[in-house]
């Protein structure tokens, strides 16, 4: 554990973290603007289709708020998962020419995702005071939510990025994957919609609807539908929290036991 | 391990497993697995490797190329881990693969150095307190605001050995960053090989040339074949090295592709060699009508040690045969190398040139191994002829 966080690891980290994040807007006119304005725009979109023209009803206070925090942490998950598929292959000229933590490569580009997510909640701060978002005492519970998610997804990069060096497959299979959790997960409609308990039970086992839920039960509105609301009895609600804690010790240990090889096998 | 041992090399094997093609899918691999196949080969590229550095050595390794160097160098490295055996390593290790590793062309020089500084060990305020250093050593403080993809080649080496010798891990692992640049370049890789001796660094070099082994290395084993097949004084395993590489050559100048012939062509062969004298035979041809001249320089360690060349009134043209016997008496025990080349006769521009094919040995055991040119035992103790 100390050689993790060693000076050298610390100094290694923060440089390709600044170098991922200085050549993602390399070449436009607007530059870091961008990381702001992309989800700002789409978020636009997506507000205009399904708040405006479709008139999705939420059932709650603040729809355009709520459907906001859905799509940011979706879109955090998704950059996060799908932005380290390729991050060791990509890496390939270090991990075949020096030694550098494999873990690290994994850890820079899962950062990268973190910082977009530090920029997105600024916007979600703009329209929170601009829909007059009562803030209450459960907005603490935020960056937990986020901490649990990032487990979730940090588990399934390393497994990702382990597999994808041997199995190239593996990037189209996963864009497959995220479709399906997409509609998986309660960002575009509301989960009351749902008649079948068993349907609203299957949804809350996956970590990603549990944790948008009660993200949006944190900061948005009391009124979400969260995961006590689907598992009346208290065991079943652990089922997101261990699946989060499995997929990440698979992940993990799946990655060490590859990483052996990675140098030879890119 | 004992004290002074900071790498220890025990019984290490490397097996690669080759894919049989290059697809890296689950087809592949699930059809493989039904029919039963490994969908690999293996290939020993190391074998039973053992050695031991100690602290302060300069280590070369030495073998031909494909011969499992680079592997072990990457084993040392951390880079890829044995199949069988152990590497035990004591103290902070930094390996020279390549030049430049992790430059991205898309960054200014000024962000790569911190990024490539980072990749050394330095956090930005080591790196911010060195970077003047580096940037007066690489001789491009005006390019340090471009990107590096507007740089020339020779810039961007320049500027990676500029940081590279801040390494200051106990152990520098280098491969071969002596063959790239020019003259001036290697001149200041030389110095700088000669300071990390000065230092008493601990170096493991990876090389082919046989006179930076000899002039650094403090010890040196030579690989064949995946196998450690020489081990000592460096001076011994370059003679070892030399001798295999002749043999390897005269196999290969067995099988030279006929098609080849351009329109000047010119080869040289050792045709007889006794005690005391070398047959040289160089063949020529020429398509064209005109005069040709031939000149042969005689090579050691990479250094012309002597040259001569066909004189004017020697009308060579068209295709033929010249001989020329080497008074080898002259020379110390060692691997000589003779160069020839095709010359035109008016402005001595150079038409073809040859070197691999001929190779000689001269045996003798004198001391003073290292110099081409023996010298009579001519002392006198006072001033005259």
């Amino acid at each position: 554990m100390k050689q993790v966080f060693s000076k050298k690891n610390q100094a290694l980290l923060s440089e390709l973290v600044r170098t991922d994040f200085k050549l993602r807007y390399q070449g436009s006119v607007l530059g870091y603007i961008w990381s702001l304005l992309r989800p700002l725009l789409l978020f636009t979109i997506l507000y205009l289709v399904f708040i405006k023209f479709l008139k999705v009803n939420y059932g709650v206070p603040h729809s355009a708020v709520y459907l906001l925090v859905g799509i940011v942490l979706w879109s955090f998950f998704l950059e996060m998962t799908a932005g380290c598929v390729t991050s060791i292959v990509g890496r390939g000229d270090l991990i075949r020419k020096i030694y550098i933590p494999r873990w690290l490569v994994v850890i820079s580009s899962s950062l990268s995702a973190v910082i977009s997510l530090l920029l997105n909640i600024i916007v979600i701060a703009v329209f929170m005071i601009l829909n007059h978002v009562a803030v209450s005492v459960s907005i603490l519970w935020f960056p937990l939510i986020v901490l649990e998610m990032y487990i979730f997804g940090i588990g399934i990069a390393f497994f990702l990025s382990a597999s994808f060096v041997k199995y190239r497959d593996m990037s189209y299979i996963w864009e497959v994957i995220c479709q399906a959790l997409f509609y998986l997960t309660p960002l575009l409609y509301p989960v009351a919609r749902l008649h079948w308990p068993i349907v609203r039970e299957i949804l809350f086992s996956s970590p990603l609807s549990q944790t948008v839920q009660a993200a949006r039960y944190a900061i948005v509105t009391h009124n979400t539908y969260t995961i006590s609301q689907a598992f009346p009895s208290f065991w079943p609600r652990l089922i997101p929290f261990v699946i989060t804690i499995v997929v990440f010790i698979i992940g993990v240990s799946y990655f060490r036991k590859k990483s052996r090889t990675f140098a030879e096998d890119i | 391990m004992s004290e002074d041992v900071v790498i220890r090399v025990e019984e290490v094997s490397k097996i690669f497993r080759l894919p049989h093609e290059k697809h890296n899918s689950l087809k592949s691999a699930v059809v493989n697995f039904y029919r039963g196949q490994k969908g690999y080969d293996l290939q020993k590229a190391l074998e039973n490797v053992s050695f031991e550095v100690k602290k302060g050595e300069f280590f070369g390794i030495v073998g031909r190329n494909g011969s499992g160097k680079s592997t072990l160098l990457k084993l040392l490295a951390g880079i890829y881990s044995p199949t069988v055996g152990t590497i035990n390593i004591s103290g902070s290790l930094t390996p020279f693969i390549e030049l430049g590793v992790g430059f991205n062309q898309e960054l200014t020089g000024r962000e790569n150095v911190f990024l490539n500084g980072a990749l050394l060990g330095f956090n930005r305020k080591e790196m911010s307190k060195m970077y003047k250093d580096i940037v007066d050593f690489a001789e491009i403080e005006r390019f340090m605001d471009q990107k590096l993809k507007n740089y020339s080649s020779g810039m961007q080496v320049r500027l990676a050995f500029s940081i590279a010798i801040r390494a200051r891990s106990d152990i520098l692992l280098l491969d071969e960053v002596l063959a790239v640049g020019d003259a001036e370049f290697q001149q200041k890789c030389y110095n700088y090989f000669e300071e990390l001796k000065e230092q008493n660094k601990t170096v493991v070099l990876v090389t082919h040339d046989m006179g930076a082994m000899k002039r650094f290395c403090t010890k040196a084993i030579y690989i064949d074949d995946g196998k450690v097949t020489a081990q000592g004084d460096p001076l011994d395993i370059a003679d070892a090295y030399m001798a295999e590489n002749i043999e390897a050559g005269q196999r290969a100048a067995n099988k030279i592709d006929k098609s080849l012939v351009t329109e000047y062509k010119i080869t040289s062969k050792i045709v007889e060699q006794t005690d005391n004298n070398v047959l040289l035979k160089i063949s020529y041809s020429s398509k064209t009508k005109e005069k040709l001249y031939v000149g042969i320089s005689v090579m050691k360690d990479g250094v012309s040690i002597a040259e001569i060349s066909t004189p004017p009134d020697m009308a060579l043209m068209g295709d033929g045969d010249i001989f020329y016997p080497l008074d080898t008496t002259v020379l110390n025990g060692g691997v000589y190398q003779i160069d020839a080349a095709l010359l035109k006769l008016k402005n001595k521009g150079l038409l073809d040139f040859t070197r691999v094919k001929a190779r000689f040995v001269v045996k003798g055991n004198d001391p003073t191994k290292g110099a081409a040119i023996k010298l009579d035992n001519t002392w006198r103790l006072k001033e005259g002829v």
